[in-house]
């Protein structure tokens, strides 16, 4: 049962680094605009030169 | 040509603002600055209906020079501007924008606005840790659930209580506060509400298996306290990004305000906010610029689109000495004008005032979750109460049993069930509407769409698709149509659209001159053309009794050629007008176009009460005469004439191509050329309130047979939780049914 010891630490700490995670995607906004995001994805880094 | 000085003013006015420093900007006082220099601008963008919109705004400012930030929130439509310079820049950013074909508005964050984004982080934070604890806790009581002392022993167990305990208390003192400040609040005004219980039986839930933990006892309820949280804090969350988005509907109206008009000072041209403009001035308005105030015309001939305020699907010729409303569109040549009425008084102003009162009357809608609250709540403290006296009255055990007793009672009636039974249908009816392409934006509008006994239709843009279509084109012949359509290509007149949509191939190149009020001429291969109006160049015998949308095109030498047009029906509309009639709804046409064109499609959809010629104050007036009437009234509309009766019925619906305002103001938008998504939502809305009424029979039920149990004390710890969780997972199943239905 020693395993534990170890076993638990670990699985609280990776819950830990989850909600860090969350918090982060918070604070920098990332829940503002829940749509714009999908769509950003599809945009090339550089305008093609207009015709 | 004068029309092209004119018309060009809007560029060159704000072109002259930037450069020269003597003017100050109009737009600096938006501009807010921070100690670093950089410049922050928040604008209001009108126009923006699909993604490209993002890429094409934002990478057209972000290559100016000093510019830090350039974002659009496309999901609020607003544009964020930062920059390190002078605030005078304003007006060269929002001259940038406009140009690319946008109408941006300088946006002031309300006070409400602010508070309610904070309020949303906070929501957000408490869901997170919530979510987080319940899966840990999960974790640890799955063994605790599957294994007994002999198996995992009692050192691991009393281990795993107080890892349980350690990542418990802390999250409920910090995601429960939602429910403890509301819980709070109304017990200090002497009322309860469904937090009541909630809170109560967190914290009992929390405290008892702190107890039982310090006692060694074999079961702690950990799991239950934060699951509960958990779930319940999804709810709230969902429901409050509903809320905050009605919210932004008056905030974009008056942002509308915000604008600027050209003013004449004698000879000169100033810029100025357009709520700045006083009865009596003079003003120029360009050509798609929008009639900043109430007014009378004093020089010019033009068409104004007056659909955005009244619904009317033919643009309206005015001449000098006609009178304006504020909001409506000037689409054919500029226009000098008197100011009739300051900003704050005009029409714009009287229709934010209507939404706000409007938005007062909905506040008072009850919320069936809170209506079962309010009959559960005093129920749940009694019987608790009447538990602990019971035993510690008339039975002689110990008093610490007696209170366990009593708790268990509590949270064996822990309204774990009841506060699921709304919001998992309302979550999954929404997912699964969202995704048919009706937009629901906020889960009680499912409720009040289960309600509605009455509907109340627009025609322009509602039933039809609110955009003319040539409907004799079979008659012409090809080249009068290329003839037509290429005269057409140079006015925004919505019949020469209609035109030039009719037609596909190769355009003649013409010099054309635009006849304010009349048409359009031009001369081609030696002949003069003309396209206009029938009393222009129309057949000069014929009778003036038709009232049919119709312009004519003339060639000298032959006899002019008649275009018919007509605001189509969209294809379903009679299909839907019959489905609701099945659903036992009365349905109401009302619109702001002429009464020829209403009862036309009032009688071809089979509409038996309609009404024609409505101002949005009349329209508003109807809708409160039915809801005094008692009757549960839907509106269905797209313009700012309808903004009013949107906000104010108890539930609305909008096409996606409807006004900014009146797909903000609706509860739910569709999307594309059918009107049949209404109904089926109306349907889908009955559907998932059946679901919600059984659902509470189902926690009505277990709740009936769990409590007497619980009382007489035959319910161990243990079995509470279990009849909890299986009777939440029989409401959330239960919820699932929607999934065949929808």
């Amino acid at each position: 049962m020693s395993i534990l010891l170890y076993l638990i630490p670990i699985a609280l700490f990776l819950g830990l680094c989850w909600l860090g995670v969350f918090v982060w995607s918070l604070r920098t906004g990332q829940y503002d605009d829940l749509e714009g995001a999908a769509n950003r994805i599809l945009f090339d880094d550089e305008m093609p030169p207009q015709a | 040509m004068a029309k092209a000085a004119l018309s060009d003013l809007p560029s060159d006015r704000i072109a002259v603002a930037a450069n020269d420093l003597s003017q100050t900007s109009v737009y600096a006082p938006f501009v807010s600055s921070d100690a670093a220099g950089i410049q922050t601008l928040v604008l209001a963008v009108e126009g923006v209906h699909c993604p490209a919109c993002i890429q094409k705004i934002e990478s057209s400012l972000a290559g100016l020079d000093g510019m830090k930030q350039a974002r659009l929130n496309y999901s609020t439509k607003r544009l964020t501007l930062a920059w390190a310079g002078t605030a005078a820049r304003a007006d060269e950013l929002i001259a940038r924008v406009t140009s690319l074909g946008y109408r941006a508005q300088p946006f002031e964050p309300e006070r409400a606005e602010r508070s309610d984004s904070e309020h949303a982080r906070f929501l957000r934070m408490c869901l997170g840790v919530a979510g987080f604890a319940s899966g840990n806790i999960m974790l640890l009581s799955f063994a605790l659930w599957l294994t007994d002392a002999h198996q995992m022993g009692l050192v691991t167990r009393e281990f795993f209580h107080l890892i349980s305990a350690l990542i418990a208390v802390p999250t409920v003192a910090y995601s429960g506060r939602p429910f403890f400040r509301s819980a709070f609040a109304v017990l200090s005004q002497g009322r309860t509400n469904m937090d009541v219980p909630i809170s109560l039986g967190v914290l009992l839930a929390t405290g008892m298996s702190l107890f039982e933990m310090f006692h060694g006892a074999e079961h702690v309820f950990f799991d239950s306290a934060v699951m509960l949280l958990f779930f319940l804090l999804i709810g709230r969350y969902l429901d409050f990004m509903a809320l905050s988005n009605a919210r932004r509907a008056a905030g974009d109206l008056l942002s509308m305000m915000a604008g600027t008009a050209t003013v004449l000072d004698g000879t000169q041209t100033r810029t100025i906010l357009i709520r700045d403009l006083r009865e009596g001035m003079v003003a120029l308005v360009g050509t798609g610029e929008r009639i900043p105030a109430d007014a009378t015309v004093l020089e010019g001939v033009s068409d104004i689109d007056t659909s955005p305020v009244t619904g009317e699907s033919l643009p309206q010729s005015v001449k000098s000495g006609d009178s304006l409303y504020s909001g409506t569109i000037n689409i054919a040549a500029p226009l000098k004008i008197r100011i009739a009425r300051a900003a704050e008084d005009s029409l714009l102003a009287d229709v934010i005032r209507m939404m706000e009162k409007a938005e007062q009357g909905q506040a008072r809608y009850v919320r069936i979750a809170d209506r079962a609250a309010k009959m559960y709540t005093p129920v749940v403290h009694i019987l608790a109460a009447a538990t602990l006296i019971g035993w510690l009255g008339f039975s002689d055990v110990p008093w610490q049993q007696a209170l366990m007793t009593a708790v268990t009672v509590l949270i064996i009636t822990c309204p774990c069930a009841l506060g699921l039974a709304v919001p998992v249908v309302q979550v999954l009816g929404v997912g699964r509407l969202m995704r048919r392409g009706v937009l629901i934006k906020s889960g009680d509008a499912l409720e009040r769409l289960a309600a509605v006994d009455t509907v109340i239709l627009d025609k322009t843009g509602t039933l039809t698709l609110g955009r003319p279509a040539l409907t004799n084109g079979a008659d012409i012949t090809a080249a009068d149509l290329r003839l037509a359509a290429s005269l057409a290509a140079h006015s925004k007149h919505p019949l020469s659209v209609a035109i030039a949509h009719a037609y596909e191939g190769p355009l003649y190149d013409l010099s054309i001159e635009e006849v304010p009020g009349c048409g359009l001429a031009a001369t081609f291969e030696g002949t003069d053309v003309k396209l206009g109006s029938r009393a222009w160049c129309g057949p000069k015998n014929a009778t003036e009794t038709d009232s049919a949308l119709e312009i004519w095109l003339a060639r000298a030498g032959t006899a002019p050629v008649r275009f018919l047009f007509d605001d189509p029906l969209r294809t379903d509309a009679g299909e839907t007008v019959r489905a609701f009639e099945r659903m036992g709804l009365a349905v109401i046409l009302a619109s702001g176009d002429r009464e020829s064109a209403v009862s036309k499609t009032a009688e071809s959809l089979g509409i038996p009460e309609w009404h024609a010629h409505m101002k949005p104050a009349d329209k508003f007036a109807l809708l409160e005469r039915l809801k005094a009437g008692g009757h549960k009234v839907m509106m269905v509309g797209d313009g700012l004439n309808d903004a009013p009766v949107l906000t104010g019925a108890d539930v609305s619906a909008s096409p996606a191509t409807g006004l900014d305002i009146a797909r903000n103001a609706a509860d739910l938008v569709y999307t594309g050329d059918k009107f049949a998504p209404v109904a089926r939502t109306l349907a889908a809305a009955r559907f998932s309130q059946h679901l919600v009424i059984e659902n509470f029979l189902l926690a009505i039920a277990y709740n009936v047979l769990a409590v007497p149990l619980a009382m007489a004390g035959y319910v161990t710890p243990l079995v509470a939780a279990i009849a909890m969780s299986s009777s939440s997972l029989i409401v959330i199943a239960n919820a699932f049914r929607l999934r065949s239905r929808t």
